[in-house]
């Protein structure tokens, strides 16, 4: 006993010492940042060109980001297997080529960055030209003729012109004009306003780039208008119409240019997976350089491809909320239906966010719970029963968001990240144990669940937690020891203090 | 505001708590392949008939769907009975059956079922519904037990049981369980049964409580707990501590009660007894459970074990009788 007691201290104390050393030594020797406070928030970027080829040979050209509005590229990094491979410059930037003489399976093409914004910098400026007047049938003539003179009435600049415009293409009941333009060109509002402006003879380029979200994995490029305003080039976003170059836009291709040419290959698709992370400003300038140098970064998360780098994210979250748990179970004694089904609950708090969370869930149980009542006078077997309450369960998500949904309340969508099968195994348990030991127990072992599920949400939501469970994985290690230690723990639970409360005044 | 307890006053009082229990007593005691015996109520009895410990008639087994058909032939000529879960667990699933009248059937709270639905109930205990985590399970139907008239003012609609923690062979602490009209007939204490604690060394009562209170008297019937003493007291240790041997298991609750014609006799065992009786007792068991240790080590035999364990356990009655 004593002997077991002893070894457990021993590997607890070995693992806890070893995982706080190395995150040590990334904090002293390679300067990482050990709050995410002090750093600067760099976004990988993994592009990914997809296609099937067609006969002859593939050439792929993809044009690379140069820089723009204060980006800079920490990291790049081409996956070019069978391929012939170069970067040559071009007038307006450089460019990937991938070549190669004979493919016959669709393949994907690999090319990851590490960027972040070093300064908030405007775009350069373009060649200040007139533009082509655009070709018109006769009738698209006549309704852009009404559409401008409409605009030019209302604007008193090209910048509110532009602004305007974006306005009424983009409303949800266009004029009729607007409509006309927009199904003539097939509903690609982004040419019918570049060619609005080039009839007004009002310069303007589009800017490519990707709207930065964290964890995104098929982001595909979308597209902000420049326009010349008579002595400035502004940005506008052709959705919202808001004027100005937004934080979280990596530019990446000004002007016509296509970003992505493909010869003897069909059905080409590029897209973006995307993860944001946190460093510190140092590291950032001396991490290319010294990833050769320092293993120790080679085989940290970062090496992974950034889908999963996403995943990890959350997966790494987990044992923060099992150490929530048994420390709940453990120290405070609270009783949970199931045992890790508050983690489960807390995953998808972290979708959803707390309250909406919170709501849904009651929502679902209570009326699972309603439902699974009736189900019991029908006396079934115990599978098909629990069955039965997984379909109650998703017709109910579904109920739930259409109804939401129609009254406009979205979040209530995002109930699709709740767990249907623990759900229904919650119904099932408690069902049960209203008809064994009553409604009281139900409430608790229900409050139970559901307060150390809001604690383990409270916990990980914490974006030290995040950041630290991220970057120095190897805490986890010391976050075992920690839990083997709590295993050997043979003191009160708080809920006992409160059980024998009485007992302290017996002979 | 909540009232809590300091945990060095519970540690100077010697009140195991769950976590201690789990670990040191439980974790240390009682090898795995052990329990087997004890949650399965048919390899208990069995185990029990083997070494001549009293237990309460088995009429039948019903493992299979299609016997449900049958069970009313195997039930002919019985007028009393109990069907019960084979690996149930805190009482849950037990239907009692006091009488008959004509083609049905009276239970211990008075209400009437007929073959449909007590076949319906067996078909539930098939199906799981009343075993740990939802396994299938079988149906065992034994005698009601006829419980002595002595006990009988001390429980309402129900059984009244006597727990028993026996440690390395040794009894360590008892108590006894009365169903009240607000535990529903169950005599289980956090559904409001009155627990009383017993004496090891003569079998009196030292202390009654009813949700966590002190009380003197039952609820229901009235009756007073301070002049309750246990018939057989000596049977009743021998046989607890006989489960122990039987078992294996070092930390062991035994759910014991009395008949009228057979005496003390073994309802069931518990791997895991909980902390109650604690309270029952108004005593900490971490103390009892050192002397018990040592007992255990210096005991000769069986009946050494007990001896030791009535003298060493044993409270002066003046003292507990106060309250």
């Amino acid at each position: 006993m004593i002997a077991s007691r002893a070894k457990v201290g021993i590997v607890a104390g070995a693992l806890i010492v070893f995982g706080i050393a190395v995150a040590a030594y990334k904090v002293v020797g390679l300067d990482l940042p050990l709050w995410p406070g002090e750093s600067r928030e760099v976004w990988t970027i993994e592009t990914k060109v997809s296609f099937k080829p067609a006969s002859g040979p593939v050439e792929v050209d993809l044009a690379l980001p140069s820089g723009l509005g204060g980006w800079v590229t920490l990291e790049e990094h081409f996956a070019s297997s069978g391929f012939g491979f170069s970067v040559f410059e071009e007038a307006d930037g450089r460019v990937a080529r991938w070549s190669r003489q004979l493919l016959e399976h669709p393949t994907t093409l690999y090319f990851k960055q590490q960027v972040y914004r070093a300064r908030r910098a405007e775009l350069p400026d373009m060649p200040v030209e007139t533009p082509d007047p655009p070709l018109l049938e006769a009738d698209q003539q006549a309704a852009m003729e009404r559409f401008v003179a409409d605009l030019r009435d209302r604007s008193s600049s090209p910048a509110t012109f532009t602004a305007l415009m974006i306005q009424e293409l983009r409303r949800a009941e266009p004029s009729q004009d607007a409509e006309f333009l927009l199904g003539t060109y097939s509903d690609a509002p982004l040419r019918v306003m570049l060619d609005v402006l080039a009839y007004v003879d009002i310069p303007a380029y589009p800017v490519r780039g990707i709207a930065l979200q964290d964890g995104r994995r098929r982001q595909t490029l979308s597209t902000l208008l420049q326009v010349y305003d008579g002595s400035d080039w502004e940005v506008f976003d052709p959705d919202s119409g808001q004027a100005g170059l937004p934080d979280d836009f990596f530019v990446w291709r000004q002007g016509n240019g296509a970003a992505l040419r493909v010869l003897g290959g069909r059905d080409s698709r590029l897209e973006f997976a995307l993860v944001r992370n946190s460093l510190s400003a140092k590291t950032v300038v001396s991490m290319e350089e010294r990833s050769d140098e320092f293993a120790l970064l080679d085989f940290s998360i970062y090496a992974l491809p950034v889908e999963q780098q996403g995943i990890f994210k959350g997966i790494l979250l987990l044992p923060v909320a099992a150490f929530v748990v048994v420390m709940m179970r453990v120290l405070v004694g609270i009783k949970t239906s199931g045992t890790f089904m508050p983690v489960l609950i807390a995953l998808a708090f972290l979708q959803t966010t707390l309250w909406v969370g919170l709501a849904i869930f009651l929502v679902l149980v209570s009326v699972g719970l309603w439902i699974r009542s009736w189900l019991s006078h029908l006396n079934l077997l115990l599978v098909a029963r629990v069955s039965a309450v997984v379909i109650v369960v998703v017709l109910l998500m579904a109920a739930l968001s259409l109804i939401s949904y129609k009254l406009g309340v979205d979040q209530a969508l995002t109930v699709t990240f709740f767990p249907t099968i623990i759900l229904s195994w919650t119904i099932e348990r408690m069902s049960i144990l209203w008809e064994e030991e009553g409604g009281r127990e139900v409430m608790m072992q229900g409050g139970g669940s559901l307060l150390v599920a809001v604690l383990a949400y409270l916990t990980m939501s914490v974006p030290v937690v995040e950041h630290l469970t991220f970057n120095f994985p190897e805490l986890l290690i010391s976050l075992l020891g920690v839990i083997l230690l709590i295993g050997k723990y043979t003191g009160y639970r708080l809920s006992e203090l409160y059980r024998f409360r009485d007992m302290a005044k017996m002979q | 505001m909540i009232r809590l307890v300091k945990p060095s006053v519970l540690r100077e009082r010697g009140i195991l708590g769950m976590n201690k229990r789990n670990l040191t007593f439980i974790g240390a005691n009682n090898p795995r392949r052990n329990y087997q015996i004890v949650d399965n109520k048919l390899l208990t009895k069995k185990a029990a008939l083997e070494r001549n410990i009293v237990v309460p008639e088995l009429y039948g087994v019903i493992e299979h769907q299609f016997q449900i058909n049958r069970m009313l032939d195997m039930l002919e000529g019985r007028d009393a009975f109990v069907i019960k879960p084979v690996q149930g667990s805190g009482g849950k699933g037990i239907l009692v059956i006091t009488s008959r009248e004509g083609e049905h059937f009276v239970k211990s709270s008075g209400g009437v079922l007929d073959g449909r639905d007590l076949r319906r109930h067996t078909s539930n205990i098939l199906a799981g519904l009343h075993s740990l985590g939802g396994r299938n399970d079988a149906a065992m139907i034994e005698a009601l037990i006829d419980f002595n008239p002595l006990l009988a003012e001390y429980s309402y609609e129900g059984v009244p049981d006597i727990r028993v923690i026996v440690f390395r062979g040794v009894p360590v602490m008892a108590m006894m369980r009365c169903a009240t009209h607000a535990s529903d007939g169950k005599a289980n204490l956090h559904q409001g049964a009155v627990g009383v604690g017993l004496d090891i060394g003569e079998g009196f009562s030292v202390a009654a409580v009813q949700r966590g209170s002190l009380v003197t008297h039952h609820p229901d019937t009235g009756a007073c707990f301070k002049s309750l003493r246990l018939p057989d007291w000596d049977d009743i240790l021998d046989l607890a501590a006989s489960c122990a041997e039987m078992t294996g298991l070092g930390y062991l609750g035994a759910d014991i009660v009395l008949d009228r014609q057979r005496g003390p006799m073994l309802l069931e065992l518990n791997a895991r007894p909980g902390l109650a009786i604690q309270v029952a007792n108004q005593e900490g068991l971490i103390h009892r459970l050192g002397v018990a240790a040592e007992i255990a080590r210096t005991a000769v035999d069986h009946d050494d074990r007990i001896r030791q364990a009535k003298l060493r356990f044993h409270r002066p009655q003046a003292v507990l009788q106060a309250s």
